[in-house]
């Protein structure tokens, strides 16, 4: 591989706090160097050089919960087609959630994921396994044999664990392999048949309403549990500054907690929904916009640790259905960096701190060798134009499905260029 | 009624006081009509009307055949059972087969909400919402509004007191909603577990106890409580529930004298309303039943009729 080197961009990389002027330059899919001083070191010989003048470059962006079809459900997305859209919106990393047919529980499954992704992906997929067989809730999975495969957490996916015993042993017992248990929080019964949030715009639509408690006892009681086992725990989705008070106070009592919340909880709310509109029936549930105000702030803050798409590919077989009977998700991954980027423009989130939140700390938390510029990194780098105006058109969505809440959005800023371990996978 | 400036009649939301008074005129119309010996009108002649339910209903649905007969319009029914189909997954299918057949109006009952809104995006022809989950149900209201309106001669100022299954009720929300637009003062009571979370700003002043909130009532509006959610899952039991809001001649008696006694039926005698006061003096219920079938025919002449022509008026039914 011949060298590159990016001239003249403006360099975010979180994981060393920097934010200046300067030169990257690549050697064989390897940062060599990133920042102010590369430009003084002069070029390689023979290497190609680009003006990237105008253009901010960060580590490549780590998406930690995007559900794929494969295997299973092809139809709505292939391990392939997901890292295609991954590249266009800039992300060079992401974690496949278990919620497949079947089920990621095993180790031919989790090598089955990472063979096709070695072969057909265009960006680094890394597996989740599922935290209990199935993810019926009631065995836990081999979590050593499976992250000696290569899996890089365990999750009950889309399903909430509602056994609090099964939950304290898969804690202890994932401990001792240092893993991540990332887990959504959704009472069972509370939220049992609700599909939006509880309130006055679900009683006037006549849609049972899942209410706050049911995301916050139930992350509750993870977080002593968590307390309880000294395990590594991460809220995977959290929608309420309640969940985001309640683990301030787990952090502070030294509970080891991390949490994420979808860019959908950051840009979105309840009343987006309208008249029915299913593309934006999600779980949770989008709430108040005091509420996404508020969770725009905890990020901010860093309270809320990172950002996911939570992309899930959803067709219209399961999406053009009257709004309770349609399935929960919305595509995120071409989305979520533009989407985000709208926090910096309103002035209401760092960009350094946006960054991190996309890339450096997913990685930091999940343990990937992702989320950084620093020399010696894989050359996973994502280029991105602050201020190019686009509009979200369902025709150039490349995700094979196309329930994308942001459709028609105006956004301002989008990756013009993706690199993956040095070579190009996206460009504008 | 001049101009009925809507295509689709989804719900009472959206619709204003004219829309509400002009449809109630038309309505007035078709009570005389269907009091006739000749009840039948030329009206839709040539326009065919489906009823598509997707949850059984022998009332509404013979309502609107009726209304459509008495029009002059071709009527057909069809039953889709929920049982054998997931629910909602032949909706859009059954809609696009019909609306080949060019209907001109489908009638539309379906167990989930947003169902009515959902198919009138996907038809070329003029939707009416026959009841869709927990969401609207506007002809209901309609023919309550009519029967209030024509005893009490208004509905601006009465007092109306909504009792019982709020949270599961379209009839509930629909009536909120005319009653308030049309200036009437609306009361729900209901045990706690049986209101909708934000009920306070619905429009409708809370009442937990039947003696409180029918005080003074001009109108005491039953709402059926289905049988599977009353033993233990949203009230304890139905004797306890009839014992503090079932519809007795005590509670009555808080109303005023002349209170009129409704129900958008069918009926749970002695769970939600005594035999008595339902087959009693102030009860309308039958009433509701003939206005049912007046307000569906004046719906469909407004929304079939009015729109197309520019305006009726105030020429009426066509003999």
């Amino acid at each position: 591989m011949t060298d590159l080197v990016l001239t003249n961009l403006r360099i975010i990389d979180p994981s060393r706090n920097l934010d200046e002027t300067g030169t990257i330059v690549i050697r064989d899919g390897v940062i060599l160097a990133a920042g102010s001083d590369a430009t003084r070191q002069g070029h390689p010989e023979g290497a190609t050089v680009q003006d990237c003048r105008g253009l901010v470059a960060v580590p490549g962006l780590v998406d930690a919960r995007v559900f794929v079809g494969e295997p299973g459900a092809e139809h709505r997305e292939t391990i392939a087609s997901a890292a295609q859209a991954a590249a266009v919106g800039g992300i060079t990393s992401f974690i496949a959630m278990p919620d497949t047919d079947p089920v990621i529980d095993d180790i031919a499954l989790v090598e089955f994921v990472m063979k096709t992704a070695r072969d057909k992906a265009v960006v680094n997929v890394y597996p989740a396994a599922a935290l209990t067989k199935g993810l019926h809730g009631t065995e836990m999975t081999e979590f050593g044999l499976l992250s000696e495969a290569g899996a890089v957490c365990f999750t009950n996916g889309r399903a909430a664990l509602h056994d609090t015993l099964v939950l304290r042993r898969a804690m202890t017992y994932a401990r001792e392999f240092g893993m991540v248990i990332a887990l959504e929080s959704r009472d069972k019964y509370l939220g049992a048949g609700g599909v939006m949030n509880e309130g006055l715009l679900a009683s006037w639509l006549g849609l049972s309403g899942v209410p706050r408690e049911a995301e916050i006892i139930p992350l509750e009681r993870d977080l002593r549990v968590a307390g309880l086992t000294r395990a590594a725990y991460h809220a995977a989705k959290i929608s309420l500054p309640e969940s985001v008070d309640a683990i301030t106070l787990a952090r502070s009592r030294g509970v080891n907690v991390t949490s994420g919340i979808s860019i959908n909880h950051l840009s979105l709310n309840e009343n987006d929904i309208g008249e029915y509109r299913t593309f934006f029936k999600v779980t949770p549930p989008l709430r108040g916009e005091d509420d996404r105000k508020a969770m725009v702030q905890a990020l901010a803050d860093g309270r809320i640790d990172i950002i996911v798409s939570s992309h899930d590919p959803q067709d219209v077989d399961t999406k053009r259905l009257p709004f309770a009977d349609a399935a929960d998700g919305a595509i995120g991954l071409e989305t979520m960096l533009a989407a985000a980027l709208r926090l910096y423009h309103s002035g209401e989130v760092p960009l350094i701190r946006l960054i991190d939140a996309l890339s450096t700390r997913p990685a930091q938390i999940f343990g990937l060798d992702a989320g950084t510029l620093k020399p010696g990194a894989r050359a996973d780098i994502t280029l991105i134009d602050l201020d190019e105006p686009w509009v979200v058109a369902k025709e150039a969505i490349v995700s094979r499905s196309k329930n994308t809440p942001f459709e028609n959005a105006r956004f301002t800023g989008r990756a013009v260029r993706t690199y993956v371990a040095g070579k190009c996978v996206h460009s504008l | 009624m001049d101009f009925f400036p809507h295509r689709h009649l989804l719900g009472i939301k959206g619709l204003n006081e004219r829309d509400i008074t002009g449809l109630l005129d038309l309505a007035d119309e078709a009570v005389k009509i269907s009091r006739q010996r000749e009840k039948k009108t030329s009206t839709l002649r040539g326009l065919t009307q489906i009823n598509l339910f997707f949850e059984a209903s022998t009332r509404t649905q013979s309502s609107f055949e009726l209304a459509g007969k008495r029009l002059g319009a071709d009527v057909m029914n069809m039953s889709v059972g929920n049982s054998s189909v997931k629910k909602g997954e032949t909706l859009i299918d059954t809609a696009m087969t019909l609306n080949a057949m060019h209907p001109d109006v489908l009638v539309v009952r379906h167990s989930s909400a947003g169902a009515a809104a959902l198919l009138a995006q996907k038809v070329s022809c003029s939707v009416i919402n026959a009841g869709d989950g927990q969401h609207e149900h506007p002809t209901q209201a309609l023919l309550d509004a009519l029967t209030i309106r024509r005893a009490k001669g208004k509905l601006s100022r009465i007092i109306v007191a909504i009792c019982g299954d709020v949270l599961h009720s379209r009839v509930a929300r629909s009536n909120i909603l005319l009653l308030n637009q049309m200036g009437a003062r609306v009361r729900v009571v209901a045990p706690a577990t049986l209101l909708p979370a934000g009920i306070a700003e619905m429009g409708a002043e809370v009442y937990h106890s039947m003696e409180e909130g029918l005080k003074d009532a001009d109108v005491v509006m039953m709402l059926r409580l289905q049988r599977e959610r009353m033993a233990g899952a949203f009230v304890p039991s139905v004797r306890e529930y009839f014992r503090y809001y079932g519809l007795d001649a005590q509670k009555l008696k808080a109303a005023k004298d002349d209170a009129l006694v409704m129900h958008p039926g069918p009926m749970n005698r002695g769970v939600e309303i005594a035999s008595e006061i339902a087959d009693g003096p102030q009860s309308v219920i039958e009433q509701q039943v003939e206005m049912g079938v007046a307000v569906r025919m004046a719906v469909m002449e407004a929304l079939l009729v009015s729109q197309h022509q520019g305006g009726l008026n105030n020429q009426g039914f066509r003999a």
